[in-house]
């Protein structure tokens, strides 16, 4: 069998491709592709299925080929409502095929764990609801359940303690040892990808701006990178460097939360203090560049929506040598504290093995020794001219997670003193054209938490077709369920913390 | 141990002297309340009711904004050909009811204190459960910075509890997804009387991006008694803590502080 690489070209980041040139392939051929491209080390960046006229259905398959700076886009046209599952080979898949059958009841036979995903209504009528459970009653499906002599079970959620988002977890304990954590989400299902879909619109870049509203900047990047990409166009050097530093902001900001609240939840109240006061500043910074503290209004189709004068971008150079000054002497303290080290090493371990099987992103990816990374695997933007070196730690613990973030911090406020120092001359904005008609986009973005996939498809009127949001939590709950096993159910908050994923980024 | 001393010594005193001192500045580039300027529109013109995401620009009878669909994309104001519409560096948003978020002038209207019984009750110390129905975590975000030491939210006797039956009132975000409609209402059941409602945000006022979607109940509004709204997507800290502090009855009225 021909590998999958020599069947097509493959696109680079944030390119477009006319959808007539793809090869639709046979859905039995489609499938052993999408297992051999695994087998080889791609990874499932995105899957999904397009409705396409008198009810049929187009599943398309989006595989990344890091070393290659490659992505591949498999599609094929469904002939019944059932195919044989890929995850029993290829456990990247589960979430994604459940996804798939839940929104358009097809059915992937011999899924070992075929359950909703959001508990919403099926996107077609008269279909039925798929997976084991009851209908779209959320929260309401066949729990993981271990029995035995002094096993219990402990349910937190969906309403959380603390002012986080809503998800409901189920523990299989015994005595105080985790033997499975069952993460059931849905909750916070507004109908995104639907409504994008039926774009673009005025809405349209908001949806993607709060789709995931602390990461504003990596969302509406990518929205517009696919954009841009459909249009034939590209924003200015001055307006990719832009979104650069605004992503890179939204990155500090977030980590050093979680530093600071993963200090927290060890009980090391100092630089849970000295942290959530120095992310504040960092929000700031971003709030200089556009007024929000969250980066909206920043990313704008065609460019960014606000240009940056030298007098600003000396202030937020001041503001780097204080923040990284206050920041070294609270992270110096955090790693010298022996109590803090002793409850964060060895604590909810992910080899890469397991990392990689499950198709992690992001830091949590990184801190088990697995070099992916974005920014550095499919440079789009500002980072194809400026490299931020990968992070990577190899503990896969929760020690781990939170060095990759101190790291990746640090060389983020290099990053950032570079740029500012060297802003390139030109206009930031620029109209976009027409989209092209049946095209197909991909845009990933290295987001705080990983990667961020938008891929857009085109009608003949140049409308969207499709449109599908891969944020990096929904590769990475199952991660957080992975690490959980064999833990002391008391460690529960700290791992939680440590990956920190959104509820409402999974539910869309 | 000394290390820690050293460090909390180059931390520094970080707590602000807001509302005692003056209030933290707002950086040029934010969009705060909006004023909608005396003067007439050009006749048939449309175009700010066209270029807005959220439906929050009306003209019955004459022009208006409504803070509480608006999400301050700002998208409005430069294509005003009259410049009717303008947002200030204000950030007192919230209000006490749903009308007072209407704004065709440049009058403000905040809200006014709890009546006597409930500041009596609540006005030294208000425990609130906050609930996320749908919210994209930036509301959620700049509440929890309330709680770190810059803001010390503590030092007003105002605490986040952990359960609704420790709770005086109920802080919603988001714009209230059907999965998560039974999750709120029981909260707010669990918490005993008498109580507080307040709404942050756009999303849980009107359903802001989301607003019309199926899948969510467009706001809090409709479903729960609402003692405070703070428009904004997400309100400043400022905006959610000028709220709070109005509501107690512990700051003075605009025009006289």
């Amino acid at each position: 069998m021909a590998t999958p690489a020599s069947r097509h070209p493959g696109l680079s980041n944030g390119q477009a491709v006319d959808i007539q040139s793809l090869p639709i392939m046979a859905t039995a051929g489609f499938l052993e592709s999408v297992a051999q491209a695994v087998a080889q080390g791609m990874r499932v960046s995105a899957f999904f299925a397009q409705p396409l006229d008198q009810g049929r259905l187009r599943l398309w398959a989006i595989l990344a080929q890091d070393s290659q700076s490659l992505l591949f886009p498999y599609c094929t046209d469904l002939e019944d409502a059932h195919y044989p599952a890929l995850t029993p080979r290829c456990p990247q898949m589960h979430l994604f095929e459940r996804e798939v059958c839940e929104q358009w009841g097809v059915e992937p036979r011999g899924h070992p764990w075929l359950k909703p995903v959001r508990f919403h209504a099926p996107y077609r009528q008269g279909q039925a609801n798929a997976g084991s459970g009851s209908g779209n009653q959320v929260g309401v499906t066949d729990y993981f359940r271990v029995e035995g002599e002094e096993v219990h079970e402990v349910a937190v959620g969906p309403v959380h303690a603390g002012i986080i988002e809503p998800g409901h977890f189920r523990f299989q304990c015994h005595g105080e040892e985790v033997l499975h954590l069952e993460i059931s989400l849905g909750y916070q299902h507004r109908g995104v990808e639907r409504h994008l879909a039926a774009g673009p619109d005025r809405r349209s870049l908001h949806l993607a701006e709060t789709l995931c509203g602390d990461t504003s900047i990596g969302h509406a990047t990518a929205y517009c990178q696919a954009l841009e990409a459909l249009a034939g166009d590209q924003a200015s050097a001055r307006a990719q460097m832009l979104r650069g530093v605004a992503l890179e902001l939204e990155r500090i900001a977030n980590h050093v939360g979680d530093l600071g609240a993963l200090a927290g939840d060890v009980g090391f109240l100092p630089v849970l203090s000295f942290c959530g006061r120095i992310r504040g500043d960092v929000l700031n910074m971003t709030g200089l560049l556009c007024g929000n503290r969250f980066g909206r209004r920043m990313v704008r189709p065609g460019g960014v929506g606000y240009d940056l004068d030298s007098a600003v971008a000396a202030e937020l150079q001041k503001r780097l040598d204080i923040l990284e000054k206050d920041l070294t002497v609270a992270l110096d303290l955090l790693w010298g504290t022996s109590s803090v080290m002793a409850r964060f090493e060895g604590t909810g371990a992910i080899s890469g093995q397991t990392c990689k099987a499950l198709g992690l992103v992001g830091p949590a990816a990184r801190a088990c020794g697995v070099e992916r990374d974005i920014r550095w695997d499919m440079p789009a933007g500002i980072f194809q001219f400026a490299q931020i070196p990968v992070s990577t730690w190899g503990s896969g613990d929760v020690h781990a997670r939170a060095r990759v973030r101190w790291l990746e911090t640090f060389r983020s406020i290099a990053f950032l003193r570079e740029q500012l120092a060297n802003l390139p001359a030109g206009e930031i904005r620029t109209p976009l054209g027409p989209l092209a008609p049946n095209h197909l986009a991909v845009a990933l973005v290295e987001g705080w938490r990983g990667e961020i996939c938008h891929v857009v498809t085109t009608d003949a009127k140049g409308n969207f077709s499709s449109y599908k949001v891969v944020d990096p939590s929904f590769h990475n709950w199952f991660g957080l369920a992975q690490a959980l096993r064999n833990q002391q159910i008391s460690d529960f908050p700290l791992c939680n913390k440590s990956f920190n994923l959104s509820y409402c980024g999974h539910d869309l | 141990m000394l290390d820690i001393i050293l460090a909390r010594m180059q931390q520094k005193h970080r707590t602000m002297k807001f509302p005692y001192g003056p209030a933290p500045q707002m950086p040029p580039r934010y969009l705060g309340r909006p004023a909608v300027m005396p003067g007439d529109c050009p006749s048939g013109c449309n175009i700010c009711r066209e270029v807005c995401p959220t439906g929050a620009l009306g003209r019955q009878g004459r022009l208006g904004l409504d803070m509480g669909r608006c999400i301050f994309c700002g998208e409005c104001a430069p294509v005003c050909p009259a410049q009717r519409l303008r947002f200030t560096q204000d950030h007192r948003l919230a209000t006490g009811s749903r009308a007072d978020l209407l704004v065709d002038s440049e009058v403000i209207r905040p809200a006014s204190p709890l009546d006597a019984q409930r500041k009596r009750l609540f006005g030294r110390s208000l425990n609130l459960r906050q609930v996320s129905a749908g919210g994209c975590n930036a509301c959620e975000a700049d509440t929890n910075v309330l709680g770190t030491i810059g803001w010390d939210l503590g030092r007003f006797g105002i605490h986040f509890a952990a359960s609704p039956r420790h709770a005086d009132g109920l802080l919603v975000t988001g714009p209230v997804p059907a999965n998560m409609r039974l999750g709120l209402l029981k909260t707010y059941e669990a918490l005993p009387t008498p109580k507080l409602v307040i709404v942050v945000g756009a999303c849980a006022i009107s359903g802001g991006p989301f607003a019309g979607h199926e899948e969510v109940a467009d706001g809090a509004g409709d479903l729960l008694p609402v003692d405070l709204y703070v428009p904004g997507c997400p309100p400043h800290p400022l905006t959610i803590l000028d709220g709070l502090l109005r509501l107690l009855g512990r700051l003075p009225e605009p025009g006289k502080d």
